[in-house]
């Protein structure tokens, strides 16, 4: 079971790092386009509907991504103090109530909302224009991928509830990875345990 | 059995049940009510710890077909369609929103340079440079904070970075614990206050308040915030020196380079007057002139500087106003700096073959005073070749402006006691300022400046930065290498760089009026060639691509759980609305009859309260909805509300139990030290939070002033 569980983990990180060098394509194209038009004065009408494309793939494919690593926003006043197994029941419940009928919906109306813009070949308001209709496709497609890291982060729940604890995740990078942190700095565990002689002085001379 | 910490959380969450129990007239609900029901439970169904971005969309769904159901009496399948349509149309609107773009490319900037590892260079120099001053290890720390904050808007890795370098420096200098504590988690949380920060990017798409005005706006506010840290910091060590220590003269001892060193002991200790005598005297034949030179180069730099800088001021204000050039718009390659109106129609109608006759030079001999009847003649191709007649200086200045030599004698005064006082020790520090804290506060400046001055949009200022970010972690990254690698490397660097700022100086150059023909495409092209050439090199000499490759999955990440936060805000929002919760929120906060002052008070606190369960970006994607339509009923400015939310949000991050920057710092600070010393260090720097809101709210012209003057 689980590794199937890490295996879509796999497949949704796969997709949300591959989705995310499209921030690095942003940079570029926003850079190239500020040289283009205020250096070379010569603006182009297509770019801003592409920068708009390109961070809309962005956030939406990272989604997924984003919940299989656990990283999407909570409520942190209870649920960090909870014991693992009160977690998961909340979360299962949680996952039933709100994300799937959330997620199908979306999912659906994504869906009808795309072939509604593929049938008319839809295209940006622009005077050269790009394609609209692929990036509809993105509702769908981000529901859709969502919908299947759900169905995996369930089965967790499931998991946790009957062990007792929260079965592992492939490791990705971290915001605050101490460890690499204190690497880049030259800071070892020891240089940080040897810097409590000062705080129990201090404590003392109270 | 419950444990304590639960205890807190279950008694918000039963005073929010309770007033909704109690509050709602159960005998008649109206769909209003309903709505305020749904904020109520949505709360409490966040504080429960489920992902807030898939609660608030689950819950707004459900209250929105609920809405559509009731409206058409009872119509369901016409109401779920309706409910799809929204679902997906919201989405959709927060995909293509052209304000939140901007988030991915600050956080990938961020990301950036907090990998550049310039920290600790950035710490050491400004605690070497602010060693005089009464706490100058917590007062450096904090401009410290203030500046990477500022930079990578990361308060968790900001605090943990300087929970790594600054708090064995402080606690081995005898500095108190909790002032330690407090110092590093404040000042690692100002990032989120002080612009280009995504707070603001946040608010302004939610509240509809254009971005630059909120950055003009919060520039002030952010450096009051942080100066008043300082001072209080300054205040306590001068009061009770032993919470802060001075330091003691073994810490600041700093090492000259041998011939600086040499120069110091011969001569004198003042730089500038004593590089000059060595160069010329015969007595430092042990110093090759190269070393000379370019010690001498590093202490001018100040003085050049301001030069060019006040050189091409008092050329843009003492040139002739030059009218706009509208011809480039209409007729690519014509460029015409003659009077315009005439002179560009004329250069459209003409034919072609006439602009060959005429005598293009003749343009440049006409005296200013014919401008007009001689237009056609003015019309001049864009070529290499082509002459403009003003760039010949055949013109009369503009009388110089009084204000322009008050600043320039204020400058050259300045300039004047910054080299009396500099000695050989000072350019030391000085230097070691120039290769982190320059670097660092010009990029910020840089873009901060473009977006207040209209000059770029944040969208485009932000991936520009992004590119700056890109270049300072490539250079930093390469100077941790073998000396050989780095001189390998800059063979090929500086060239490229040298190419791309070709157009970069011609563009300022032009911009400044000093140049007339702007930079020609080849220029242009071969510019942006170089800089592409150089990103591809440097990403494998400074082995950039795993750096690039983590901020990028990083930035995606964080992207996702803000704008994700977005759509299910959204869709509640628009629940919210179709239920009618707004206009009963608006009719019972009209009927309690508050004053502009209660009701701005009124709101604050609110947000305080709710800073505790929520994060900033729930409280403002979810609660400000509320409050904003309910600021013009008072005469309030949502630009300035803003900047007191802003400011209010900061105490969040501060106030226990939920203070992130404290679990941060607890996880990097040696074992005795207590979660509990850790808050109570905090406390202080709260209570400073509070007066700054005060004195924001008293004096509104500290973040209004430099909006009005922008952009009014």
């Amino acid at each position: 079971m689980q590794k199937i569980l890490i295996g879509i983990d796999k497949f949704s990180t796969w997709f949300g790092h591959v989705c995310s060098w499209s921030v690095v394509g942003l940079t570029v194209l926003i850079g190239w386009e500020v040289f283009s038009r205020y250096v070379l004065n010569t603006p182009h009408g297509w770019v801003l509907d592409a920068q708009i494309m390109l961070y809309g793939v962005l956030f939406m494919m990272a989604g997924a991504y984003t919940l299989s690593k656990n990283g999407h926003v909570r409520g942190d006043v209870l649920y960090g103090f909870f014991r693992p197994r009160t977690q998961a029941t909340l979360d299962l419940i949680l996952y039933f109530v709100f994300f799937l009928p959330g997620i199908v919906a979306l999912t659906y109306a994504g869906w009808t909302f795309f072939n509604d813009s593929l049938k008319i070949n839809e295209q940006t308001f622009n005077a050269d224009p790009l394609p609209l209709y692929p990036f509809k496709f993105i509702i769908p497609l981000a529901g859709g991928l969502l919908l299947l890291q759900g169905v995996v982060e369930i089965i967790r729940c499931v998991i946790c509830i009957r062990v007792g604890a929260w079965p592992s995740r492939i490791e990705d990078v971290e915001e605050v990875d101490v460890k690499k942190l204190k690497e880049m700095v030259h800071v070892k565990d020891e240089d940080i345990a040897a810097l409590d002689k000062y705080v129990i002085a201090a404590g003392e001379k109270k | 059995m419950i444990r304590k910490e639960l205890w807190f959380g279950f008694g918000l969450m039963a005073i929010i049940l309770a007033a909704v129990v109690v509050f709602m007239p159960w005998s008649n609900l109206t769909n209003g009510h309903l709505g305020l029901l749904m904020l109520g439970l949505v709360v409490v169904a966040i504080m429960l710890g489920f992902p807030t971005a898939f609660t608030l969309m689950g819950m707004g769904m459900m209250f929105a077909f609920y809405a559509y159901w009731s409206r058409s009496n009872g119509h369901s399948e016409l109401a779920l369609q309706q409910t799809l349509d929204l679902m997906v149309q919201s989405t959709f609107g927060v995909m293509r929103n052209d304000v939140l773009i901007s988030i991915p490319l600050f956080v990938f900037m961020g990301y950036l340079v907090e990998r550049a590892n310039l920290i600790s260079k950035l710490f050491k120099s400004l605690h070497l440079a602010l060693a005089r001053v009464p706490g100058s290890l917590a007062v450096a720390t904090l401009v410290t904070c203030a500046i990477f904050a500022t930079a990578t808007g990361i308060v968790g890795a900001v605090v943990t970075l300087m929970g790594l370098l600054a708090m064995p420096a402080m606690l081995r200098a005898g500095y108190d614990v909790r002032l330690t504590a407090g110092v590093i988690t404040a000042g690692g949380c100002l990032g989120i206050l002080i612009p280009p920060s995504v707070l603001l990017i946040v608010y302004g798409a939610t509240a509809g308040v254009s971005v630059p005005q909120l950055y003009a706006g919060a520039f002030f506010p952010g450096l009051m915030l942080a100066g008043l840290y300082c001072v209080y910091v300054m205040i306590l060590s001068k009061w009770k020196p032993h919470l802060a220590p001075p330091l003691p003269d073994s810490e600041r001892i700093i090492t000259l380079p041998a011939a600086n060193q040499h120069i110091n002991d011969t001569i004198g200790s003042h730089a500038l007057p004593s590089l000059l005598m060595a160069l010329k005297g015969p007595r430092n034949a042990a110093i090759s002139t190269r070393v000379l030179l370019k010690e001498l180069g590093v202490t001018l730099a100040p003085l050049l500087v301001f030069l060019v800088i006040m050189g091409l001021t008092w050329n843009s204000l003492t040139r002739p106003d030059v009218v706009q050039d509208l011809s480039g718009l209409q007729e690519m390659g014509v460029e015409n700096k003659g009077d315009a109106s005439v002179a560009s129609l004329s250069g459209l109608l003409e034919p072609p073959g006439s602009e060959a006759k005429e005598p293009v030079s003749g343009g440049v001999q006409e005296p200013p005073g014919s401008e007009a009847p001689a237009a056609p003649e003015k019309t001049v191709l864009a070529t290499e070749s082509a002459k403009t007649p003003l760039a010949h200086g055949d013109f009369h200045r503009d009388p110089t402006p009084p204000a322009f030599w008050y600043v320039f004698g204020i400058g050259l005064a300045m300039l004047a006691a910054l080299y009396l006082m500099m000695t050989f020790v000072r350019l030391e520090v000085f230097k070691m300022l120039l290769t982190s804290f320059f670097p660092l506060s010009v990029m910020i400046l840089a873009v901060l400046g473009t977006i207040l001055f209209g000059l770029a949009t944040p969208t485009e200022a932000a991936a520009v930065g992004s590119l700056g970010g890109f270049m300072l972690a490539s250079v930093y990254l390469l100077l941790t290498q073998p000396r050989e690698n780095i001189i390998r490397a800059a063979k090929i660097w500086v060239p490229l760089w040298l190419v791309f700022m070709v157009s970069v100086v011609w563009l300022i150059l032009y911009k400044a009026e000093v140049v007339m023909v702007s930079p020609t495409l080849w220029v242009g092209w071969m510019s942006m060639g170089a800089l592409a050439i150089w990103g591809v090199i440097a990403m494998v000499q400074a082995k950039m691509v795993n750096t690039v490759r983590e901020s990028t999955y990083l930035t995606a990440k964080t992207s996702a759980m803000v704008c994700w936060l977005f759509v299910g805000s959204s869709i509640f929002s628009a629940a919210f609305a179709l239920l009618g919760g707004q206009s009963i929120v608006e009719t019972w906060v009209l009927s309690l009859g508050l004053t502009p002052l209660q009701f701005m008070l009124l709101a604050q606190f609110i947000i305080f309260i709710l800073g505790w369960p929520l994060e900033w970006t729930e409280i403002i994607v979810i609660f400000m909805p509320i409050f904003i339509p309910l600021l013009p009923k008072f005469g309030i400015d949502p630009l300035f509300f803003g900047l007191l939310v802003a400011l209010n949000l900061q105490t969040a991050f501060l106030s226990p139990p939920v203070a992130m920057a404290a679990f941060y710092l607890k996880g990097v600070s040696p074992p005795h030290v207590t979660l509990n010393q850790i808050f109570a260090g905090m406390m202080p720097f709260m209570g400073i939070q509070v007066f700054a809101i005060f004195i924001l709210y008293v004096f509104p012209q500290i973040g209004l002033w430099l909006p009005t003057l922008l952009y009014k």
